[in-house]
């Protein structure tokens, strides 16, 4: 930064006119940078990078959606052909384990195991994804208007912000599991449904955050600012408060990720995913294998690691994007 | 007819339980084209409070209540629906805050910030409204206009912040600039070229500014017309030369000794004023800086003291005023 100050005639205070003197010292006294704008986005990036719990979480993720996206092609068998029985592979009490062949063995109905894991990342990976949308949109809706409301509209944005909040009081008082289960029984078992009643579990959570870092950002001296020269109030909230109180409704999102792969996973186990079982769904796979627990536990393992590794790799990621974007770690 | 007429105006914050906050209570000035008036007071006198009840900024909620009138070009700004006044402030009357990095949006370029004024009072596309914010930024002394609009506040030094605050302020040529101590946040060097700047557009652009600032070191070079706040009033008006060869009201005598001066003795000490600002009397129990007043007679409590006008203009609510004898540090 030192050779980038412009090199004029030399500095000297004595001479020349007192405005002359304070355009010099303005230029000088500028920050001389030849980056572009630095938004607080790339800098997080940057932040991001050198964060090696982000880079493991990160590499993590690309693996984990590389096997969803490109694995069901490459599989080597069809994951519900059930080959094992008409071969007469599977007899009561014994499953074949590893094999030059089938990697990781059958399944209980004599399917290649290591092919349902591969497919089964998909289901996992768009239901996740899905569900989490779900929640982020309506709980970033609700949040967004209620804490427009409560921050710029006065009285009668209080009231509003109160009616939205204790409608998403009433949905965070109940267990979310429990929640799930009755939207998923009241909406017959699907895959749909599956997604709907994780997605409306993370609803509250969304909301209150989105809410919160809104009205503390409307108390911010930039919104007066921006109001003292007229710019109306859904503009300020829009285009000033919004892009500030983004950052941990975005590292909730990614956390919730890892929760919803859960969620959908303990759904499905708990017989209320996917209605056609013979595609193959992690949680549901983990399901099927308890019964041959005792015979060929290697079928619970394997599923239940890639539910454990995937959420994992969203939950490090996204506690690295929450130092990241943290104003009050930033140095 | 001034600009700017400001009649008793009067703010009193109320909540339940306590007692009533006057933070304002009767303060009146008026501010012609042209002209700078400096509001002068220490922390909590009501110099802020009195910018945002002008500018229809203040909380509109139970407890905040707003008196007076303040007529600006024949409207009273007091009596404005938030509709109007949101398109009075901007286009007419603008402001100018105390530190500018939080009065920066973070997340936006420098370039949006600027432009969302004019896009809102001008009419303007964005490829016009971009145009002039270049010429406003250049206009400000921001070197590299253009490059400048694409860089985000934490970019940007602190005088290139407040400079980029004025581009804003005065994107709409408004016709009164309300600067709320524009210099506190900024470096000794950085004072004076913003107010440097600050001068020059009034001069070239004939707008009235009001000037809050604590520091009397400012308006000295500044303003044709200062008031000196305590407590919510005006203690002492008088055209600059007038104030500082010849202050009356004890406050004011206090507050000019209190300024470090180049050529005072070395070892001098400063004299600041006894006591600080929550030491007051409420006005109707008599003089409120009497409790710290070194002037003080049984007569400065009671009655509240009336302004005391003078044949120049020069007026001080005071019972007992300094002599004018007295040979202080009279400097303009």
């Amino acid at each position: 930064m030192r050779s980038t100050i412009p090199r004029g005639p030399r500095m000297t205070l004595a001479p020349g006119k007192k405005k002359e003197k304070l355009d010099r010292l303005a230029e000088l006294s500028a920050v001389r940078d030849d980056e572009q704008g630095v938004s607080l986005w790339r800098e997080a990036m940057r932040r991001l990078r050198r964060n090696p719990s982000a880079i493991v979480g990160a590499a993590i993720l690309v693996i984990f959606v590389l096997v969803a996206v490109v694995g069901p092609f490459l599989v080597p068998f069809d994951p519900v052909d059930q080959s094992g029985i008409r071969e007469g592979v599977i007899k009561p009490g014994s499953i074949p384990g590893s094999s030059a062949e089938h990697w990781l063995g059958y399944d209980h109905q004599g399917r290649d195991e290591f092919s349902r894991l591969i497919v089964g990342a998909r289901q996992t990976l768009i239901v996740g994804i899905v569900s989490t949308l779900i929640g982020l949109t309506i709980g970033v809706t609700i949040g967004g208007i209620a804490g427009a409301a409560a921050g710029l509209g006065g009285r009668w944005g209080r009231l509003i912000d109160s009616v939205l909040m204790r409608i998403v009081d009433m949905l965070l008082s109940l267990p979310s599991l429990l929640l799930a289960v009755s939207v998923a029984a009241l909406l017959g078992p699907s895959l749909t449904t599956v997604m709907i009643a994780v997605g409306v579990v993370s609803v509250p959570i969304f909301a209150r955050l989105l809410r919160g870092s809104m009205i503390a950002q409307a108390n911010r001296d930039y919104v007066l600012a921006a109001s003292s020269l007229g710019v109306r109030k859904s503009r300020i909230a829009i285009s000033h408060i919004v892009p500030n109180s983004l950052a941990p409704v975005i590292v909730q999102a990614t956390l919730t990720l890892a929760t919803a792969i859960i969620e959908v996973a303990a759904l499905s186990f708990l017989g209320l995913g996917n209605p056609d079982s013979t595609q193959p769904e992690w949680g549901l796979m983990l399901a099927d294998a308890q019964v041959y627990l005792d015979v060929r536990p290697g079928l619970a393992i394997y599923p239940a690691l890639g539910i454990i590794i995937t959420a994992l790799g969203f939950t490090l990621l996204g506690e690295a994007m929450r130092e990241a974007l943290d104003p009050k770690l930033r140095r | 007819m001034a600009l700017l007429d400001v009649k008793d105006l009067s703010v009193t914050f109320a909540r339940r339980g306590q007692r009533t906050v006057h933070a304002v209570d009767g303060v009146s000035f008026s501010v012609d084209a042209g002209e700078v008036v400096g509001l002068v007071g220490e922390s909590g006198c009501g110099k802020s409070v009195t910018s945002l009840a002008l500018m229809g900024l203040l909380p509109r909620q139970r407890g905040v209540s707003v008196g007076g009138s303040a007529i600006f070009d024949g409207t009273d700004l007091l009596q404005l629906d938030q509709r109007s006044m949101r398109d009075v402030r901007g286009r007419d009357v603008a402001m100018i805050f105390q530190d500018p990095l939080s009065s920066l949006n973070p997340v936006i370029p420098i370039g949006l910030q600027v432009t969302e004024v004019l896009v809102r009072h001008r009419d303007m596309g964005r490829e016009a409204a971009r145009k002039e914010a270049v010429a406003l930024l250049d206009r400000v002394g921001i070197p590299d206009p253009q490059r400048r609009l694409k860089e985000y506040p934490h970019q940007l030094s602190g005088g290139m912040r407040q400079r980029a605050l004025i581009a804003m302020a005065v994107a709409c040529q408004p016709r009164l600039l309300i600067a709320d101590e524009p210099t506190t946040a900024l470096d000794v060097t950085i004072q004076a070229q913003i107010l440097e700047l600050l001068k020059e557009l009034v001069r070239d652009s004939d707008t009235a500014l009001i000037m809050i600032t604590h520091d009397l070191g400012v308006v000295a070079g500044m303003c044709d017309t200062i008031n000196v706040l305590y407590a919510g009033r005006v203690v002492e008006t008088a055209r600059r030369k007038e104030l500082f060869a010849g202050r009356r009201h004890p406050y004011t005598v206090g507050l000019l000794r209190s300024i470090p001066r180049l050529d005072a003795g070395r070892g001098e000490k400063l004299t600041p004023i006894r006591g600080s600002v929550r030491d007051v009397l409420p006005w109707t129990e008599g003089c409120a800086f009497a409790p710290r007043c070194d002037f003080r007679v049984d007569a400065c409590l009671g009655e509240p003291p009336a302004m005391t006008p003078t044949h120049t203009g020069h007026e001080y609510r005071c019972v007992n005023p300094v002599p004018l004898s007295q040979p202080e540090e009279a400097r303009a």
